[in-house]
């Protein structure tokens, strides 16, 4: 079985600080990451890869910096590394982003493709329904467990809000899924030792079949028109009143809120 | 076809089961001042099976228009058959705008909609508006603004040269309208035509869950308890309130450690840090390592007899009183406003 993982390097978003005098993002000294949800994906990869045997190659677009994500994948139990990295890639939405994954998962040989649900700097799960969808492929998302079948068909488990959906999936599919699920295993040592002897191909966009107007800004629907810190909070309010009135307040600020 | 050409602002109204979502309802709303900012109609798709009765409700919220696709196919919803159906509605009435509620159906569809049609989507939108634009001769432009970073910035999209321009809101961020008896709308029946051929995703079986993936992290609404509340049945109270208001109860340290709740409900230091769009901290007085875990919260209301608890200083709305009071007198409340 041949495998593709989607990952990506991201800020942690948890160590984001605001300047208060400015109002900007501070990202000096934010340590970089394997996206949380991509990582479980890659978990998800090498379980399978234990239990049946599999060649497991993470993919990733970004700057040639993501190489330290690239190597983790090595060192996690990942067979190939292929890094897409190309100015023409530079301004991508999340649709020119997913072609140009696409592009790139299209040269090669696969049967199963596993994203992260989606990324804790832009969390919009987008990319990889996106990429799915450009290689016509069923895809599930929100997935917290996956099996294969003895008929060679996946047996998926898709967490709603309130629900599980067991789901069959026949054939080569897209899969996006749930950190909380995949504990990512550690790094060994020996595998550590062995990430840096292996390499990490860099692909420019000449490596895939593309259309130029379908990359980078060009090919991105959405463009940023303005981003601002989030305003700051404002003192509250304590109020010592009759437990009627305290509801009547609650009540009233549930509304406002849009809350009920 | 010309940009301009593309008309109406069309919401996809979400069922489970054969019930339209809250958030359905919510964004016929939004989609109710935008379509009448623009001058243009609003249009719900409603799909299902055995759902056409409800297609009124989605009219006396705001509709002007339903499209009703109705067969066994959609019975639940598999992302392939929903897709191909909400594509072909796409690709036969060309819509301005189209709004998906922020759910793991809206987030499954949307993105793959977006990629069929290639044009744009913003996930998760906080606000949306359409404002004259002074940079192209006041024409009017669909502003949607989301959180990114993990919440830490706030960024406006806009999708200027591909329709329709698309996005998904969060439940519970917009506003219903107030329902309209008896109003006069439109209903239009949908006769998909499926590509079987496509449909890969068999669903087996649906695992119904009380506590379903109860992440508290991944919460909207958090109804949260500490010593104040004792015991057991004091987290029914809550529980009850949180049942009413989608919510999630979630705990302080103190009732973990004395093992009234269990770990996976912690907020804190040692627990989880939330941030959901409403925390209700309900007899927590507020150690430091509470706070860290939760003061990043859209909205928070905290009760606590103490009325120096530090609870009280990163609350948006802090009542002095006895929770055991107030909190089944709020259930009850919000039982009727939920109705209405």
């Amino acid at each position: 079985m041949n495998i593709i993982v989607c990952i990506k390097q991201v800020p942690d978003t948890t160590e984001i600080k605001i300047d208060p005098v400015k109002g900007t993002l501070i990202r000096e000294g934010v340590p970089s990451i394997m996206n949380p949800d991509d990582k479980g994906g890659l978990e998800l990869a090498l379980r399978l890869k234990d239990q049946f045997g599999a060649n497991v190659t993470v993919v990733s677009m970004g700057p040639p910096q993501a190489d330290v994500i690239m190597r983790e994948a090595f060192a996690m139990g990942a067979d190939r590394a292929i890094l897409l990295s190309d100015r023409k890639f530079a301004g991508s939405d999340t649709l020119a982003t997913s072609y140009a994954l696409a592009g790139l998962c299209r040269s090669l040989d696969y049967d199963l493709i596993i994203a992260g649900r989606q990324a804790i700097d832009g969390d919009t799960a987008q990319v990889g329904p996106e990429m799915a969808e450009h290689l016509g492929l069923p895809q599930v998302s929100y997935v917290a467990d996956a099996k294969l079948l003895p008929n060679g068909n996946l047996l998926v488990h898709k967490e709603n809000e309130d629900s599980v959906q067991v789901l069959e999936v026949e054939g080569k599919c897209l899969l996006t899924v749930l950190a909380s699920a995949f504990e990512a295993r550690y790094m060994t040592v020996s595998g550590i030792v062995e990430a840096y002897n292996k390499e990490v191909e860099v692909w420019g966009a000449d490596k895939i079949d593309y259309d130029e107007t379908k990359l980078g800004l060009s090919g991105s629907p959405t463009k940023v028109f303005q981003s601002f810190p989030k305003a700051m909070k404002a003192p509250g309010e304590v109020h010592e009143v009759s437990e009627e009135e305290a509801v009547e307040l609650i009540v009233n600020k549930l509304k406002e809120k849009h809350i009920i | 076809m010309e940009l301009k050409d593309y008309k109406n602002v069309f919401v996809f109204a979400e069922q489970r089961e054969g019930i339209i979502q809250s958030v359905a309802y919510e964004l016929l709303g939004k989609a109710r001042d935008l379509a009448d900012t623009l001058g243009e109609k609003v249009v719900a798709m409603l799909l299902g099976y055995n759902v056409k009765a409800q297609a009124q409700k989605l009219i006396e919220f705001g509709a002007d228009e339903v499209i009703v696709a109705d067969c066994p196919e959609l019975k639940d919803y598999l992302s392939e058959q929903y897709s191909q159906v909400v594509d072909q509605i796409i690709k036969e009435r060309h819509p301005n705008i189209v709004l998906y509620g922020a759910t793991t159906i809206g987030r499954d569809m949307a993105p793959r909609i977006a990629a069929r049609l290639k044009t744009g989507l913003t996930a998760d939108c906080t606000k949306l508006e359409v404002v004259a634009d002074e940079k192209s001769n006041n024409e009017l432009q669909f502003r949607m603004t989301r959180p990114a970073f993990g919440g830490n910035l706030m960024a406006t999209i806009i999708c200027p040269n591909n329709r329709p321009q698309m996005s998904t809101v969060r439940p519970g961020v917009m506003q219903k309208r107030q329902r309209e008896e008896g109003r006069a709308g439109v209903i239009t029946d949908f006769a998909p035509k499926f590509d079987t051929s496509k449909f890969k995703v068999k669903l087996v079986e649906t695992i119904k869950e009380d506590k379903a993936v109860v992440d508290i992290a991944d919460a909207k609404i958090l109804v949260s308890g500490g010593r104040g509340v004792q015991n057991k049945e004091g987290f029914d109270k809550l529980q009850a309130l949180a049942d009413v208001i989608g919510g999630v109860v979630s705990s302080s340290r103190a009732m973990v450690d004395n093992g009234v709740m269990p770990h996976d409900r912690q907020v804190g230091q040692t627990g989880k840090t939330v941030r959901p769009n409403l925390y209700m901290a309900c007899g927590i007085s507020g150690a430091i390592q509470h706070l860290a875990g939760m003061e990043e919260s859209d909205f928070i209301i905290a009760i606590n007899k103490d009325k120096f608890a530090p609870i009280f200083s990163v609350a948006d709305l802090g009542i002095v009183g006895d929770l055991h009071k107030i909190v089944p007198m709020l259930t009850e409340r919000l039982k009727k406003e939920v109705e209405k």
